[in-house]
């Protein structure tokens, strides 16, 4: 088994799909001879050639309406959104088309497409290249949004993603790209969308979150181990359903929840997640539940980026915090 | 600047020599037919809705020959992608007039098209079905179909990005696609000269490097040709192109609209003069012996049509509550079936 970064296991993803499925067709800015800027694609306009592989004109709209007429007429487009802060104007065609055909058809045109973006701070970007606007996605309806946070857990739910007949924003955590690397299969096996993963079982306290932040989570929980606390860390994975199931049999075995993300705090996605927990989970409660996230301004340039991001001791602190209340 | 491609001028007189399919009766006949039916099932629309029992709806009264134009073009193995006034093109592409009254009626199934189930359903995003028609193009280009992808929108979406976007798209990969402007004068209460400083809603074609071509848009033998002709370049591999359709808006912009609150009734009528249904009739008349017996005929299977689709459409139950979570995803997700299960079954 070879060892690959995320960035590796996106590539060997778009490529085991289009060499499984003629209808799958990959296009953006930049993905062809260059491979796309973080170059995800890397390579497959030379393995599948230019008429699978499409460098497009610069235009989000396009990329996002053409996937929606295509998808509708019987291909599997991969788009690709060169970062999250030039999403915005796909919205329209996501929010509008894309989410709602099968629905206002019923059934009769659907749309398998995927939209693929980098996301997320922490590589010293410039302005508009390090948002996380993620929640604005899981707020439509008829839509699927999908964080991967490893390289085993990117090859398997792209592939998911792209099998899957309606459509799905893939969010790509950019800081993890290529800072860890793993033993991946190319083995075409896809892992199950809508499904939240428990990546380390504890009995005191449940950690929620996804993407890059799932690093710093993660070191929180091992220093919280040190201090005598069992925390159990949750990857979502799925922000779009949201496996609620799982996160509510964690609560109920912990009592206590920290929800972690990168994204502004206010509507963010811990604020549902926290919503959902009051609703079900009243009983199991036994401290309030608490959200770390970025704070609530605009995403700074990089010489302040370290203050805005959740850091391990952010996240550690607020364990302590729901540890002390009971 | 060349003059608007017209073959019929307002009195019916020809203008031009008439291309081959105009020299056909039948075909002439199944043209006026479909522009007189769609005037037919507007007016229903219309009264239907002043008694509650439709939703708001856009007339296409004045404007039948673009649509029917445009449609009768195509085959059948190209893709409709409309805007939400070409009922026209919807009928004569074999989508039904109860499914129409469906969709105007606030029912989703009246997008389940028996008839061309790869049409697209109306868009009211205005001019974003620009991209999906160079999508549904590229997927034609990419699995060998010989076949077009036409869109139709408005004079006001030209102003759009998308709009200027898509064509960009279709000029620079060679996608075979067909934008109809349909334009109408005005874009709810904003004339077309306030839309865009552009000479000619054709000329936007220039940019794209594609051809773009201005038709006489009340002359439905105009639209049928030049859209003939756009698709055989799609056939032909030679990429897309961009017609813009003259014609005007007779009645409000839709049921929720006054006009009067913008325009004069002395600006509206000289336009009941250019109407596409008079010069075609007239036509029709004087070459191909259409009688009095022929137009009551024609008039009073078309109401009876209208009334029987109005008819079913009225009897038709609405879904259950169900229905809104069925089609959300090929397969409900388990959160979202806890809330169908709240949102109950009737
Ligand atoms: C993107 C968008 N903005 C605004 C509207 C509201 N609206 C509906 S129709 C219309 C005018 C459209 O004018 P035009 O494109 O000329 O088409 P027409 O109605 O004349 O057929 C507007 C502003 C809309 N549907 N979509
Ligand atoms: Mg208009």
């Amino acid at each position: 088994m070879t060892e690959l970064t995320i960035i590796d296991a996106i590539r060997t993803a778009l490529g085991r799909a289009l060499h499984d499925d003629p209808d799958v067709i990959l296009f953006g800015e930049d993905i062809g001879i260059d491979g796309g800027v973080f170059r995800a694609t890397d390579g497959l306009v030379q393995r599948f050639g230019a008429a699978r592989v499409r460098d497009t004109p610069l235009s989000e709209t396009v990329i996002a309406g053409m996937a929606v007429g295509a998808a509708a007429h019987g291909l599997k487009p991969v788009a690709e959104i060169q970062f999250m802060g030039f999403i915005y104007s796909t919205i329209d065609q996501l929010a509008n088309h894309a989410a709602r055909l099968r629905n206002r058809t019923r059934g009769r045109l659907t749309c398998p497409m995927v939209l693929r973006a980098p996301f997320g701070s922490g590589i010293k970007a410039p302005e508009h290249h390090s948002e996380s606007m993620e929640a604005m996605l899981a707020h439509i309806p008829g839509l699927r949004v999908v964080v991967p946070s490893s390289p085993t857990r990117a090859y398997g739910l792209l592939l998911a993603a792209i099998r899957d007949p309606d459509p799905v924003v893939f969010l790509e955590p950019k800081r993890l790209y290529r800072s860890m690397s793993e033993p991946v299969q190319d083995d075409g096996v896809a892992l199950p969308l809508d499904r939240a993963v428990i990546l380390r079982e504890g009995g005191d306290v449940t950690l929620v979150s996804w993407g890059a932040m799932l690093s710093e989570t993660r070191a929180a929980a091992e220093s919280l181990a040190g201090e005598g606390i069992d925390a159990e860390v949750i990857d979502l994975s799925s922000l779009k359903p949201i496996d609620r199931d799982t996160i509510r049999a964690s609560v109920g075995r912990t009592g206590r929840c920290v929800i972690v993300h990168e994204a502004p705090l206010t509507a963010g996605l811990g604020a549902e997640i926290a919503a959902d927990l009051a609703e079900h989970c009243l009983t199991s409660l036994v401290a309030p539940v608490r959200r770390v996230t970025g704070f609530d301004t605009v995403m700074p340039y990089p010489k302040l980026e370290d203050h805005y991001m959740p850091s391990v001791e952010r996240v550690r602190r607020a364990a302590l915090d729901v540890m002390e209340f009971s | 600047m060349s003059e608007p491609l017209r073959f019929l001028d307002a009195e019916g007189g020809c203008a031009r020599e008439l291309p081959d399919f105009a020299r056909d009766r039948e075909t002439l006949v199944a043209l006026y037919a479909a522009m007189v039916r769609t005037r037919s099932f507007d007016a229903k629309a219309i009264a239907l809705q002043r008694t509650g029992r439709l939703g708001t709806y856009a007339s296409s009264l004045g404007q039948e020959a673009i649509s029917v134009g445009v449609a009768s073009a195509m085959q059948d193995r190209d893709v409709f992608l409309p805007s939400f006034r070409e009922h026209g093109g919807q009928l004569w592409r074999g989508v039904s007039m109860e499914e129409l009254f469906l969709y105007w009626g606030g029912d989703e199934r009246g997008n389940d098209f028996a008839g061309p189930t790869q049409d697209f359903p109306v868009c009211i995003p205005v001019a974003s079905q620009f991209p999906h028609a160079a999508g549904v193009a590229l997927a034609m280009q990419q699995k060998g179909e010989n076949a077009g992808a036409v869109a139709i929108g408005g004079d006001g979406a030209t102003s759009k990005g998308d709009f200027y976007e898509a064509l960009n798209v279709v000029g620079a990969w060679g996608l075979p696609a067909v934008f109809v402007i349909s334009n109408n004068a005005w874009a709810i209460s904003v004339p077309r000269s306030e839309q865009t400083h552009a000479k000619t809603l054709a000329d936007k074609a220039i940019a794209a490097g594609l051809p773009g071509e201005q038709v006489d848009g009340n002359d439905v033998i105009a639209v049928r040709e030049a859209t003939g002709r756009a698709l055989e370049r799609c056939r032909a591999g030679d990429g897309g192109t961009l017609i813009e359709c003259l014609s005007y808006r007779l009645g409000d912009h839709t049921t929720a609209d006054d006009a009067s609150r913008y325009r004069d009734e002395t600006e509206v009528s000289p336009h009941w003069q250019e109407e596409p249904l008079i010069r075609l009739r007239n036509h029709l008349v004087a070459a191909h012996d259409w009688g009095k017996a022929d137009e009551e005929g024609l008039l009073r299977s078309s109401g009876e049509a209208v009334e029987a689709a109005a008819e079913n459409y009225l009897a038709t139950e609405p879904d259950p509550a169900r229905a809104m979570f069925d089609h959300l995803y090929a397969a409900i997700p388990e959160d979202l079936a806890a809330l169908a299960e709240e949102a109950g079954d009737d």
